[in-house]
């Protein structure tokens, strides 16, 4: 479903970690998980997916299509096959919490009545339905973060991706979060998460993937977060 | 479509109000820019008016001897009137002439004594011309001054032919008048580049503190329109507020000066923007509005750079 095809970055200004020659690939319905000190090259890869940042040499495949040959015109439509989530969450603040879900869809230029249909239903998979019409600096950090999977979501996406979803969170939202994308995973959608949270990782019990420098150093199928 | 479009328009309106403070900074701003280009015009249908009314006050006046005959009268009226150039001839008869001295001296004892002391009228008959433009008057003063030379000595019909007399000070205070309108014409350009810059850093500040809704926008997929167009329609609506804003502020100043414009440049301007007001109306509210889209346009687009 995505595959990385001896993928390098290098910044000249060293402003983000690069990539070394990575090559792997997720199958559909995989979870994933990129584990990983900071500066390993974890949030970089994650940005290759979604388009955010190029390739300095090699391609990345999304199915048989090569990601940053995607015209800039065609991009949108493109990121709206990924659904994205992220450590600080990235809600619009003057939007209420099913606003902020609702708004995926508007972008993707889904009805009214498919907005009224399905915003509820992505609010009660991750349990906030009670939390519908709270704005995001009334809610904790769990419930933003559980908000933004509902975002990520809404639009029935084929992969979520996730980067370092449980970074600010305590260890309950953490659990409530993990939950979530094991149940999202579950149901059927690819999960890609890089973290770097032990507890996490064994908890899941999922293939890992661990970098270190820009490299892939350990690929297990089942794996435990060694480091 | 038309679903996107409507989304579109209620973003743009609820961009507008939850940013009251920002919307209303821009709107201040870009009202003081479109006030300057707006008295800009004004003084220049000034400039335009008082050029006009200068140039219809020139005319040829034709003096004939006082005993010049009315047939001969008649013929050069009648011949000149039949000149292509000519826009109108007006008569004043020997009487009409005598009536109007009288009239202009009421208070002066001495000049009407003068007229009491001559047992007949010392005036003469006199003809007006108007040509229909001021570069006109040349020809129709050669043709009176040919008509003059073909007399016969000893029985001469015209007197005096005033025009060369004008014409000197005519010739300035065209030049002047150009001069001036052209230099306005300079200052209405460059107040519009400077109008144009402000107005695109403010509108572009308004939008530096909306960047990260913008990044959270097309991460979740949402095309460039559907990001742009809410704040190109409040560059709009920008532009279209400040425009009514600056036509509410110009009546009560022209009620102001009004008058003062009516004494001295022979044009209301209170009248001339009453009158004018749909055409008013289109020039300020119109550049208003393409200001505050090319500029929220302009402003967005390196937002939009993927």
């Amino acid at each position: 479903m995505i595959y990385f095809d001896n993928v390098s970055k290098h910044y000249s200004d060293g402003r983000a970690s690069g990539l070394e020659e990575i090559t792997f690939q997720v199958d559909p319905k995989e979870f994933v998980s990129i584990v990983g000190h900071s500066g390993a090259g974890k949030t970089t890869l994650l940005k290759m997916i979604i388009a955010e940042d190029k390739p300095s040499s090699g391609s990345v495949f999304y199915e048989s299509l090569d990601i940053h040959r995607i015209p800039r015109s065609k991009l949108p439509s493109f990121r709206r096959k990924i659904g994205t989530v992220f450590q600080d969450f990235k809600l619009l603040p003057h939007k209420t919490a099913y606003e902020n879900v609702a708004f995926a869809m508007e972008a993707n230029g889904r009805t009214d009545a498919e907005i009224a249909e399905n915003v509820p239903q992505a609010l009660a998979l991750v349990d906030l339905e009670d939390k519908a019409f709270n704005f995001p600096h009334e809610l904790s950090g769990g419930e933003k973060q559980r908000v933004a999977i509902a975002r990520a979501i809404v639009n029935q996406p084929d992969i979520i991706i996730a980067d370092e979803p449980t970074g600010n969170l305590d260890p309950i939202a953490t659990y409530e979060v993990v939950q979530i994308l094991r149940k999202i995973n579950d149901l059927g959608t690819t999960v890609i998460m890089t973290t770097h949270n032990k507890g996490v990782i064994d908890e899941i019990e999922r293939r890992v993937i661990t970098m270190d420098e820009g490299r892939i150093i350990r690929d297990d199928a089942s794996g435990k977060y060694v480091l | 479509m038309l679903t996107g479009l409507r989304r579109i328009v209620r973003a743009g309106f609820v961009g507008f109000w939850r940013n009251a403070y920002v919307s209303l900074a821009s709107v201040f701003v870009m009202t003081v820019a479109l006030f300057v280009i707006g008295m800009t015009m004004f003084v220049d249908e000034l400039l335009t008016t008082s050029l006009n009314t200068i140039q219809s006050k020139v005319d040829i006046n034709v003096y004939f001897v006082p005993d010049a005959s009315i047939d001969e009268i008649d013929r050069i009226r009648s011949s000149v009137a039949a000149l292509p150039d000519v826009e109108a001839v007006t008569y004043t008869s020997r009487e009409d002439a005598l009536e109007e001295y009288r009239a202009r001296n009421q208070d002066n004892e001495i000049a009407l004594q003068a007229l009491e002391e001559l047992n007949e009228n010392p005036l003469g008959a006199t003809i007006a011309i108007q040509a229909k433009e001021t570069s006109q008057y040349e020809r129709v003063a050669q043709y009176l001054d040919e008509q003059k030379a073909q007399e016969e000595v000893g029985a001469p019909v015209i007197d005096v032919i005033n025009f060369n007399r004008n014409k000197d000070s005519i010739d300035t205070l065209t030049a002047i008048i150009n001069a001036v309108e052209r230099s306005s014409f300079v200052v209405l350009i460059v107040l519009l580049i400077a109008a144009t810059l402000i107005t695109f850093n403010t509108i572009r500040l308004a939008i530096y503190t909306s960047r990260e809704e913008i990044a959270i926008m097309r991460l979740v997929g949402a095309s460039n329109m559907f990001i742009r167009g809410p704040f190109m329609l409040q560059g709009v609506m920008y532009g279209f507020l400040a425009g009514l804003l600056t036509l509410a502020l110009f009546y009560p100043i022209l009620i102001w000066i009004g008058p003062e414009t009516a004494a001295f440049f022979e044009i209301n301007l209170l009248d001339y923007y009453l009158e004018n007001f749909r055409e008013i109306f289109g020039i300020i509210v119109g550049i208003g509005v393409v200001l505050g889209l090319f500029s929220s346009t302009l402003a967005i687009a390196r937002y939009l750079r993927t």
